[in-house]
């Protein structure tokens, strides 16, 4: 196992080192880009979606709050974009541990309902407040600075994406095989036993929601002063929805997985042209066909026949 | 005072709007245990295609009847497709996958039948009736009247009929019911159609106040859950009840308070509920049978 | 050790528990058997904290735990295995065991996250490993949990429970849906338990196995206390004899 997570990681990091080499215009970098970030908050969701279960359609709330936290700051209070995230960041963490008490006494359905919930409102303000956050329209986002250096070229965000890209997965990897992530892990395969075993399963969730919560933070942020822009839109249930499909077509639990699913359906659309029209169907239809056909995912799935193929 | 009997007729509109969402909820959760994330859906189906078949000439009443006839269709399929074979799954499993049902239900109303609103007419003109002190549009009678209506129809068709009873019993048992000879499967479906009639309808008579689009089912959905919540996940009686004060709240709260956030509120009531209540209104301690 | 006072559970009116009491004491093998319906699994969960009684009291070492939670209760030494199997099918085999010793590891989530749990994985992955052994399904160590038989899953469950190493372990119905020879096997293992210092208390519907392994037998029948008594004693109470014919 654990030479598996060596081998598998450091082939990734060596794979994202060397990509832009093929990266031969800035579109390509552009799409990577976009990749990285997103799967730094889907790698956050799957830890509360695929380790401990609780199924979240609410999660780009937690994205949009990380965005408009640090643009806020930095455009409306002028601080150095790198603190404004940081202490995006914090805030965001705070916030999250105080609606997880009450949100996630509910379960199974009731949960995700209430991540809807949360959706529609942090949705809802971010429309309506239009003097801290520009309104439907969004606001533009200064660029993040470092002393007079401002990094603003594509290839600069390439290796920031990446870098933090690399230590959210290592973190969730570590999580993976630590007596955390099985308390995690066993809440979601039986709850009864994870309690009856010592586990305090309402802090584990909560805990877990708040990590996640970070992770979509710092994408958010990221991703707002990499574009320089931000809008409602990262906010809507779209894009809860399709950060929770990547989840589950990559894979539950699967950090590689959440990368996959990323990869997978950021840059199909990208591919299918006209696809604008048709996003809904697609995603909805490859929520419910992975499901009902492929529960693991795409990832654990493949490793299973991977595995039993050597067995033989 | 009339401001008050204006919001409080407003709330009950809306309110019984909710109380037959939550009841969609209820009639599939107790026979199956799934909560169907499309039950909103339904409501905008019905609405989205008889506006669409307004539009293409056809008569009123005709596009009405088709309309929801189509949508009673659409949850069956919903059952036989998507439910039915993913079989003794997990929760997260089925929650996922109604989930991605309502999603590719609301995807394919915005490719076939667009992104706009639209607006169906009211079935006995817009002239507002005063009602104490209130100006109630006479569609809001008709929402209320069909859904009195209902809620009677169901009601006679659980105590007196034998499928009615049939369902009743697969939802207190599934096993034994099966034990019995009962065909479960066919319930289930029987329940995701009735459901989906019971959206149907109530989209229809809705549509005409609070207009159609593609995505007006989520927004449905969630207050239709919260109403189900409140009145505890079990009861048609608390569903009703649950629905009817969700609009209340709603109704009382954007005409005193702020219109802006008036979609938060059932958010906010069921976080509350929850706190204090986790059973809702008329629901029984659940103990996790081990 | 354990002793339980006048417990009194009603569902709905019906009390499936009616004024049952009962002493373990340590380091025996103590069973609770009745016909189905008698109360026995609904007595389990409310020593294991699942349910809270409606009346009476349960004391773990003269101190009070009526009411107390499951988890509360597994920091005092109690463990148990469920009837209708709570693995974990997410996970490996070897993973639900270390699952079982998480009182005794530190769970941070950021010391997981930043890797700081690594030696101590080692050594409870070593002990999974020795409990699945000890058990005797070693040969599944490597194995998922969806890949594993219903007999290996029933017997996984109890290294599970022993990883926490309990002081009272409670069995509920070991043998339940296992052939002769696992049922066998079962026993022996519950016997080494016993040896090994842990008191046992099982609910099972097996009576040969019942009558070989326990010290102490409760016979319940709709939930009151039908007789108490060695094997020896239950097996000729015509009390007994009534309840178990007269149930056919």
């Amino acid at each position: 196992m654990k030479t598996l997570f060596s081998r598998s990681f450091i082939a990734t990091i060596v794979a994202l080192a060397l990509l832009p080499l093929v990266l031969v215009n800035d579109f390509l970098i552009d799409v990577s880009i976009r990749v990285m970030l997103t799967a730094i908050a889907v790698i956050g969701l799957n830890i509360l979606m695929g380790f401990a279960g609780q199924v979240s359609i609410g999660h780009a709330a937690f994205v949009a709050a990380g965005a408009y936290g640090s643009a806020i700051l930095a455009t409306h209070l002028n601080i150095n974009p790198i603190i404004s995230i940081l202490v995006a960041a914090v805030g965001v963490a705070i916030f999250a541990w105080v609606i997880a008490k009450p949100i996630l006494k509910l379960k199974g359905h009731s949960l995700t309902m209430a991540t809807l919930g949360l959706g529609i409102i942090v949705n809802m303000i971010l429309i309506n407040e239009v003097n801290w956050t520009g309104g439907p329209d969004g606001m533009p986002v200064p660029p993040v600075r470092i002393g007079d250096f401002a990094v603003i070229r594509p290839l600069h965000w390439y290796w920031v994406a990446a870098s933090t890209l690399i230590v959210s997965m290592w973190l969730s990897l570590n999580l993976f095989d630590s007596p955390a992530g099985r308390a995690l892990r066993g809440l979601n395969g039986s709850e009864m036993a994870a309690r009856v075993m010592g586990v305090d399963v309402g802090s584990f969730k909560t805990r877990a929601f708040v990590v996640s919560a970070v992770f979509a933070t710092i994408s958010g942020s990221l991703t707002a002063h990499y574009l320089a822009f931000v809008s409602p839109v990262m906010a809507s249930f779209t894009h809860s929805v399709e950060l929770a499909t990547m989840v589950v077509l990559g894979g539950m639990a699967s950090t590689y997985g959440a990368l996959v699913g990323t990869a997978l359906l950021t840059t199909l659309p990208q591919l299918l042209g006209g696809f604008e029209d048709f996003e809904m169907m697609f995603f909805g239809f490859i929520l419910m066909v992975t499901m009902m056909f492929l529960p693991m995912g795409l990832v654990p799935s493949i490793a299973r026949i991977i595995e039993r193929r050597r067995a033989r | 005072m009339s401001d008050f009997a204006q919001f409080v007729f407003s709330g009950l509109t809306t309110g019984s709007i909710y109380a037959l969402v939550a009841l969609g909820f209820i009639l599939i959760y107790n026979a199956s245990g799934v909560i169907n994330f499309a039950q909103g859906d339904f409501l905008m189906l019905s609405g989205m295609i008889c506006a669409a078949l307004l539009g293409a000439r056809f008569p009123f009443l005709l596009a009405i009847i088709v309309a929801v006839l189509l949508t009673v269709v659409s949850g069956l399929v919903l059952y036989r497709l998507a439910i039915k074979p993913a079989g003794d799954t997990t929760v997260v499993s089925l929650i996922i996958i109604t989930i991605g049902a309502s999603i590719f239900i609301q995807g394919a109303v915005q490719v076939v039948l667009g992104k706009n609103q639209h607006t169906l007419p009211s079935f006995s003109g817009h002239k507002s009736i005063e009602i104490l002190g209130a100006y109630v549009l006479p569609q809001s009678l008709w929402v209320l009247g069909v859904g009195i209506v209902i809620v009677a129809l169901f009601g006679a068709f659980f105590k007196l009929t034998l499928t009615g009873k049939a369902m009743l019993a697969v939802a207190a048992n599934k096993l034994a019911a099966q034990a019995v000879g009962i065909p479960v499967h066919r319930i289930l479906l029987l329940s995701f159609g009735m459901s989906a009639l019971l959206g149907g309808v109530a989209g229809v008579v809705s549509a005409p106040i609070t207009t159609t689009v593609y995505d007006i089912g989520l927004m449905l959905g969630m207050k239709g859950f919260v109403a189900a919540t409140l009145g505890g996940l079990g009861s048609g009686v608390g569903a009703i009840v649950g629905g009817l004060l969700v609009g209340l709240f709603e109704a009382l709260v954007a005409g005193y308070i702020s219109s802006a956030y008036k979609d938060a509120m059932p958010f906010v009531l069921i976080i509350v509920i929850l706190l204090v209540m986790p059973e809702g209104l008329f629901g029984k301690k659940q103990s996790d049978r081990v | 050790m354990l002793e339980v006072t006048g417990l009194t559970k009603r569902f709905g009116g019906v009390a499936a528990v009616q004024n049952v009491s009962f002493t373990v004491r340590g380091n025996t093998v103590h069973s609770v058997i009745g016909p189905n319906g008698a109360g026995k699994t609904t007595l389990f969960n409310l020593i294991s904290g699942v349910y809270v009684p409606d009346e009476g009291e349960i004391r773990l070492d003269g101190s009070s735990i009526t009411g107390i939670s499951p988890d509360h209760l597994a920091s005092l030494g109690m463990s148990r295995t469920f009837q209708n199997l709570q693995i974990c099918m997410n996970m490996t085999a070897c993973e639900n065991v270390m699952l079982g010793a998480h009182l005794h590891t530190k769970s941070s989530l950021m010391r997981g996250m930043i890797g700081g749990s690594r030696r101590q994985d080692a050594e409870l992955r070593d002990r999974a490993v020795t409990l699945m052994e000890y058990v005797g399904v070693g040969d599944y160590a490597g194995a998922h949990a969806t890949q594993l038989p219903f007999g290996v899953l029933k017997r996984l469950e109890i290294a599970r429970a022993l990883a926490s190493t309990p002081r009272l372990l409670l069995l509920d119905e070991p043998a339940a849906g296992l052939n002769e020879t696992e049922t066998h096997e079962v026993a022996e293992l519950i016997r080494n338990i016993a040896a090994s210092g842990i008191t046992v208390v099982l609910v099972e519907h097996d009576m040969k196995m019942v009558m070989g392994i326990s010290d102490h037998i409760l016979v319940l029948d709709y939930g009151k206390n039908l007789a108490e008594g060695t094997a020896e004693e239950i097996r000729h109470d015509s009390r007994v004899i009534e309840a178990y014919l007269g149930a056919d």
